[in-house]
């Protein structure tokens, strides 16, 4: 197994400020917006650009939730392994919010399908939008495109995109890991 | 620890410590869930599921439907009161005949111990044991444990005292084995003549005085008499057993700590456990039957996760 630096702490961090900013051009005060972080990875991208949001361009209280999407995958009896469930943490309605879909990679997009069903449990949202740190082009199963994306990436079937955080892995950066 | 022991889940006997903390781990998200505006996710929508009752309940099977609809799969009901059973087909007949229908899974709740496993070894299918007679209740027991792991925090280490007709109860078999597996100390009490003469053996503590009982324990959960299992009297009057085996609030009061009251229900009012207690902030009955969807729904997404396609 080897694996290559994609982003390093300092590009993460750049990309992260230039999303929030994306974020901000089109939300403004975020008074009728949401963010949603994707269990399980998800959630970070999602804290950090709250606090980005909140600290550096002093906007007041974002709203944040966290979604987890097991029980509507598509994939329940298809894998070897049993999904794991996360938590999920909405304490709020999303009906007539503005909602937006925080991940950190996409890939077939097939979880991003399973969070927009996942997400009618909590209300109708006026609109949904969806941000990831990292898309990887040409590996749609279905047609679904982010709104914002921190960094496209050209990967084959067979490698991994890998983001680790300093929260729990120790650094952030991310990797293209060849299997 | 991501999966059961088990393929079916026929009593707490036959499983393992780990196997009741996945399925409270996976309860915690299901009360989540139903909890939800919308209180359904999608999960087991390509399963079947067959209810099987050949005795009555309302409780159970209302809790097991609506744990199985919660999870989106197809629910077929069946009472043996208006089936061929009262024509004299076999129980593996009327299973198998169910199964052409391409079921998935069963939920039998049936009069005579050991009808779960029986079935398990003749037909392809989960099973899950809805209550077998006097023998076991395994879904009743865990949710029991969740409530107590609810309130209290964790089992380990409580002391609950299972109160009333342990004879015909196959909610205490399967709490006593269930509260033992997750370290808690187990008391029965009762009348001598509906404590089973062994019940020793089980590693349980016996008492006949309800006072000793309840001053010992953190948590009470009382039994109801079963008339309908009973063949003799157990004792003399209703009245009578009221007065040595009623927990009532004077009871309750004179107590120095605060216990936690359970009850599977159905109550019988003014019998084993007075109005004002049923009722009062010390008894967590509701919080076990809103429980009993949950882990109802954690114990079947378990179990059909391991159904292959």
């Amino acid at each position: 197994m080897s694996q290559k630096v994609l982003l390093s702490a300092k590009e993460i961090n750049i990309i992260l400020h230039r999303l929030a900013c994306q974020l901000i051009e089109n939300h403004l005060d975020f008074k009728d917006t949401v963010l949603i972080g994707i269990q399980p990875r998800g959630v970070r991208v999602a804290e950090r650009l709250k606090s980005i949001l909140e600290t550096d361009y002093h906007i007041k209280e974002v709203k944040l939730g966290y979604l987890d999407i097991t029980f509507f995958r598509d994939d329940f009896r298809r894998g070897e392994k049993p999904l794991e469930a996360n938590k999920t943490r909405i304490d709020f309605l999303v009906e007539g919010k503005k909602v937006v879909f925080i991940d950190d990679v996409l890939y077939t997009g097939r979880s991003i399908r399973a969070a927009l069903t996942a997400i009618q449990s909590f209300g109708r949202p006026e609109e949904i939008e969806l941000l990831t740190l990292i898309d990887r082009r040409f590996s749609r199963h279905l047609p679904i495109q982010p709104d914002y994306r921190g960094r496209q990436v050209d990967a084959i079937n067979e490698e991994k995109v890998k983001v680790t955080w300093k929260e729990q892995e120790g650094e952030d950066t991310v990797f293209l890991v060849n299997k | 620890m991501s999966e059961l022991s088990v393929n079916h889940l026929l009593g707490i006997k036959y499983l393992k410590r780990e196997d009741i903390n996945l399925i409270f781990e996976t309860a915690d998200h299901f009360k989540e869930v139903i909890n939800r505006p919308i209180k359904k996710v999608p999960s087991l929508r390509d399963v079947t599921i067959a209810n099987l009752f050949f005795e009555n309940s309302t409780r159970t099977k209302l809790s097991f439907e609506l744990a199985e609809k919660r999870l989106s799969a197809d629910v077929i009901n069946f009472s043996a009161s208006q089936s061929s059973v009262k024509k004299g087909e076999t129980l593996i007949d009327t299973v198998n005949n169910i199964l052409s229908m391409k079921v998935d899974m069963v939920v039998m709740r049936h009069p005579n111990p050991g009808a779960g496993v029986f079935l398990s070894n003749h037909v392809k299918a989960s099973i899950i044991n809805a209550g077998d007679g006097a023998h076991e209740h395994p879904t009743q027991a865990l949710l029991d444990s969740y409530s107590i792991r609810e309130k209290l925090g964790e089992v380990a280490g409580k002391k609950v005292v299972i109160v009333g007709d342990i004879l015909h109860s196959r909610v205490a078999l399967s709490n006593i084995f269930a509260l033992q597996l997750q370290g808690a100390e187990v008391m029965v009490c009762g009348p001598k003549t509906l404590l089973p003469k062994h019940i020793a053996s089980l590693g349980v503590k016996v008492e006949t005085n309800l006072r000793k009982a309840l001053e010992w324990c953190d948590v009470a959960n009382m039994l109801r008499v079963q008339n309908e299992r009973m063949d003799i009297s157990y004792f003399p009057s209703t009245r009578e057993y009221a007065q040595q085996f009623q927990l009532n609030k004077n009871l309750l009061e004179s107590l120095d700590k605060e216990i936690t009251i359970m009850h599977p229900g159905p109550i019988n009012r003014g019998v084993e456990i007075t109005s004002d207690v049923a009722d009062s902030g010390q008894a967590i009955i509701l919080d076990q039957v809103e429980n009993g969807v949950a882990v109802r729904m954690a114990v079947i997404y378990l179990l059909a996760s391991k159904i292959k396609q």
